[in-house]
């Protein structure tokens, strides 16, 4: 393993880490609201948070393009207001990631959150505790397990993802070049020795997150 | 469903299938820059032989390693020499067949709305400019050519870390209309097909490396006779007329 191979691996496990890190928040919350409300029209919002899952990731990673692209309504917005280019950067990486293991986050913590059950919550509200604190006392620790396992999946997706990358990011080498990408790159240039150590690290990688996921995720035994 | 709607959907899927088993087919593998010249040459020539072309494009790299892994090739169209050498050296093309039909030349292009002013090459190093859009350099016809020409300038080094490498030289092309970067390295031809980009800067041919697209038939070929056939036509003058008027040079 070269040094440069080194900086793609941590590159991708970083970034990685911090996109799982961010759709944390926002994942939980609608997790949460799923779970918990009912609405018209929820199934609506139920198939969009699954849509990246199913989609062709390159399709997502279009409509991505068009939006954070320098012309695109957001990326035109950052470019003009803020000087901040996503589209061939490092943030564009972050951004695919995110959009892209976002639906593995919020389907594990909605089930968590469904087998919490109601009554201990309702509980914790007749001694007083006011909905954020429920929630951090007894539904969020309740539900951890489901929590975890969510948020490991969603950083296993994301050492994955390739269509969506490589289509708002680009593979520009040192900045953008992920496993996955690095890997394709590879064997289009015929470096296959080079490929397959970078297979081995994906491989490494993956077993590891879905094996300790495959752990939180398991039901207890009654 | 019904049991003889299913008959007729099989009987015609059956015909469809037979009828393509009569056509004779010809694999054509090219590079990227070619695909709008070529695909107007196949037209004219299916009409007039009745085989039908089918293409490839993309990168000649990404072919010549193709053809490497055994895809199915009849012909092979590179952007440079290198590639085809590669295929030469390990047996897989027919170097009796081979001949390098056509030239080419970079150009400097900007989105259409951009105004940037390069006056030379070395008004790529300017701060201004932080997203130069080539064809992947280490491998990819187009970016080789352009970090050759680069690298003779003594600006490769100040240039590289600006360079958002593309798969092949019409994603290079695609990034620049898209407004994305600031500006990009292609083809001269390529840039005549769009309308979203701008030529800045005309690379001087003696400034390039020298630019040659050679032709080859696959070894192998399934279909060696009427590959042989249009691979004649891509050297006629007819050829030749639409190749020119789509900005190349003809060399053969």
């Amino acid at each position: 393993m070269t040094a440069e191979e080194w900086q793609i691996v941590w590159f991708t496990a970083w970034v990685s880490a911090l996109s799982t890190v961010i759709i944390l928040p926002f994942g939980l919350a609608l997790a949460w609201v799923l779970a918990r409300r009912d609405w018209p029209g929820k199934s609506i919002v139920e198939t969009f948070v699954t849509l990246p899952l199913v989609m062709p990731p390159v399709a997502t990673g279009l409509i991505l393009l068009k939006l954070f692209g320098r012309r695109g309504a957001l990326g035109g917005f950052l470019h003009d207001q803020l000087h901040l280019d996503v589209i061939f950067t490092w943030r564009a990486v972050l951004l695919a990631l995110s959009v892209m293991s976002m639906p593995l986050l919020v389907r594990a913590a909605r089930v968590a959150f469904e087998e919490v059950n109601p009554r201990l919550e309702q509980i914790a509200r007749t001694l007083g505790a006011g909905g954020l604190r429920v929630f951090f006392t007894v539904t969020l620790p309740l539900a951890a397990r489901g929590v975890i396992g969510g948020m490991l999946l969603a950083f296993a997706r994301a050492l994955g993802e390739f269509g969506a990358t490589i289509m708002v990011a680009g593979n520009i080498p040192g900045k953008t070049s992920t496993l996955s990408l690095a890997i394709f790159e590879n064997v289009q240039l015929g470096d296959d020795p080079r490929a397959f150590r970078l297979l081995g690290v994906s491989v490494i990688l993956a077993f590891t997150a879905v094996w300790c996921s495959e752990f939180f995720l398991r039901r207890k035994k009654p | 469903m019904n049991f003889k709607l299913i008959k007729v959907l099989f009987v015609g899927a059956a015909l469809i299938v037979s009828a393509s088993l009569y056509a004779t087919e010809v694999t054509v593998f090219a590079a990227a820059s070619l695909t709008d010249s070529l695909k107007e040459i196949a037209a004219a020539y299916q009409k007039e032989s009745g085989d039908k072309i089918i293409f490839n494009f993309a990168a000649s790299s990404t072919l010549a390693r193709q053809i490497e892994e055994g895809g199915p090739a009849d012909i092979f169209f590179s952007a440079d020499e290198a590639q085809m050498n590669r295929l030469e050296k390990k047996g897989l093309i027919d170097p009796a067949t081979r001949k390098s039909r056509l030239g080419n030349s970079l150009v400097v292009v900007v989105p259409g709305d951009s105004t940037l002013q390069i006056k030379s090459a070395s008004d790529l190093t300017n701060a201004g400019i932080q997203q130069i859009a080539l064809a992947d350099p280490r491998a990819v016809p187009a970016g080789v050519y352009a970090k050759g020409w680069l690298t003779r300038q003594q600006l490769w080094p100040a240039v590289e870390p600006k360079v958002v490498p593309t798969e092949n030289v019409r994603a290079a092309l695609a990034a620049v209309a898209s407004g994305n970067v600031e500006l990009g390295v292609v083809y001269k031809t390529d840039a005549a097909i769009s309308k979203n980009v701008k030529v800045a800067y005309e690379v001087p041919r003696a400034d390039a490396p020298d630019i040659s697209y050679p032709m080859a038939l696959v070894k192998g070929s399934p279909q060696p006779e009427a590959a042989k056939k249009f691979l004649d036509y891509l050297s006629s003058e007819e050829a030749g007329q639409v190749f020119t008027r789509f900005g190349f040079l003809l060399r053969e």
